[in-house]
């Protein structure tokens, strides 16, 4: 069971910011004194996690863009990893 | 056979050597009053290694001292600094941090407050500060908090406030501290000089580690506890700074560039100076960043050490400090032949012996003990 729900809005928690880490040619998520790398899925998943847009309609879009792929499923696992190391919140929690 | 030297993920700029405080564990050279040193880089110069810091692969810069706050134009580098992509932490005794200040800070782009408070207590981190704080200090991390910041607090500890952990713990609790650093005192610099009155017993430590331990437990992800023990107390080394020329550069007031902040401790070492040379040639290239770099350097036991990439022969200024060589094993290792000087420092800990501290001061450096 995920922790977000298809109407959460997820964002980035307080203090973490995207980036494109030009020099390793891949985005990472910066936080007080770390940073997690990500691969093109997961960063396309959390540009869009905007504290506006709903899980559902983060699927929806992803869906759109790549027809065929188990997009739910993936777009939850990778939602939870990421809250579980505190740098995803729910903007309306 | 030698692996592609890995890109730097972490700036520490210590714009200055001045700082209000007078902590006698300061991680400032002993010499830190020195001339060099007062002819500090102007905005000009940390703008452009702000920029090929980025460029070189750095994600985080840490923005320190002495104490950031004296620059008038820090407001300017973190904007700099913001809009490169950097990802910035402010660390800093937070006495001049008011609310305008903060504003004015958060304005221009920064990104985390890092606070040292010296104890649980007023009177006692007072006392080890060298000038009155606490307060200031406590109404700074309050500041930071209501202006959104992710606030760390950083507290260090030694033989004479490792027993009010819990305290410190509850203190960095009620002002919402999203992280904690429980850093153990290591030995070099002021520290080095002040070792015999500050080296905790390990009975205070074992207690420590149970009251983090239950703290963490009851906490949970509200606050991350981070605890360090002193090296001394290991069994094994750490990597310096993750490893020689393998994560971190520190550039000192006046444009030195070096591998950790105690690297000055060595002696035939020369440091490049970022006023004459770009970050990059100082990474790849200069002699400094690849003197300890890597595996070849390494005598035995670390060479055949199945540990020797996981620590990289631990300490080099550890080393130094112990036993004049820079290249030796650390000697906290227990397989070091020069161990014995680490148990006699533990011994030496166990005598009450009442041991006077000496403060941090910019005028001249202290003769060594």
């Amino acid at each position: 069971m995920s922790r977000f729900a298809p109407d959460s809005r997820p964002r980035l928690a307080r203090g973490a910011r995207l980036r494109w880490d030009e020099a390793r040619q891949r985005h990472v998520v910066l936080f007080p004194e770390g940073a997690l790398s990500l691969n093109a899925t997961a960063a396309a998943v959390l540009g869009l996690c905007d504290g506006e847009r709903t899980v559902a309609a983060i699927i929806a879009e992803l869906e759109a863009q790549y027809p065929g792929a188990p997009v739910a499923e993936d777009v939850h696992d990778l939602l939870d990893r990421i809250a579980e190391r505190g740098l995803l919140v729910d903007a309306d929690a | 056979m030698s692996t592609p030297t890995l890109r730097p993920f972490s700036l520490v700029a210590e714009l200055t050597y001045r700082c209000p405080l007078r902590c006698p564990y300061c991680s400032n050279p002993l010499d830190c009053g020195a001339g060099a040193y007062r002819d500090e880089l102007s905005t000009e110069d940390w703008a452009r290694v702000f920029r090929e810091a980025r460029l070189l692969g750095v994600l985080q810069l840490g923005l320190s001292g002495g104490e950031p706050l004296l620059r008038r134009d820090l407001e300017s580098l973190v904007a700099v600094a913001a809009e490169v992509g950097l990802y910035t932490t402010l660390v800093t005794a937070a006495t001049g941090l008011g609310r305008d200040r903060a504003e004015r800070l958060k304005q221009a782009g920064l990104d985390h407050i890092q606070i040292s408070i010296q104890d649980s207590r007023a009177e006692e981190s007072d006392r080890i500060a060298g000038a009155r704080s606490f307060h200031r200090k406590l109404e700074a991390a309050r500041i930071a908090k209501e202006l959104g910041f992710p606030l760390t607090l950083n507290f260090v500890l030694h033989r004479h406030n490792l027993d009010r952990i819990d305290e410190i713990l509850a203190l960095a609790e009620e002002l919402g501290a999203d992280r904690v650093e429980l850093a153990n005192t290591q030995y070099y610099g002021w520290a080095w000089h002040n070792r015999a009155a500050l080296m905790p017993t390990p009975e205070q430590l074992a207690r420590a580690e149970r009251v983090v331990a239950e703290t963490r437990a009851r906490v949970g992800h509200r606050m991350t506890i981070l605890y360090v023990i002193p090296d001394y107390y290991e069994e094994y080394p750490k990597a310096c700074s993750g490893g020689w020329g393998r994560r971190l550069i520190v550039v000192s007031p006046n444009g030195e560039a070096m591998p950790c902040h105690a690297a000055t401790c060595i002696p035939d070492l020369s440091f490049p100076n970022v006023r004459d040379r770009s970050l990059e040639w100082i990474w790849f290239e200069s002699e400094a960043f690849n003197r300890f770099r890597g595996t070849a350097w390494m005598p035995e036991p670390c060479r055949s050490c199945e540990r020797r990439e996981i620590d990289f022969g631990g300490c080099r200024c550890q080393a130094m400090l112990l036993t004049g060589n820079p290249a030796a094993t650390d000697p906290v290792c227990h397989l070091s032949p020069d161990h014995h000087r680490v148990i006699e420092a533990r011994e030496q800990a166990r005598r009450p012996d009442f041991v006077p501290l000496t403060p941090r001061s910019m005028r001249a450096a202290p003769a060594t003990p």
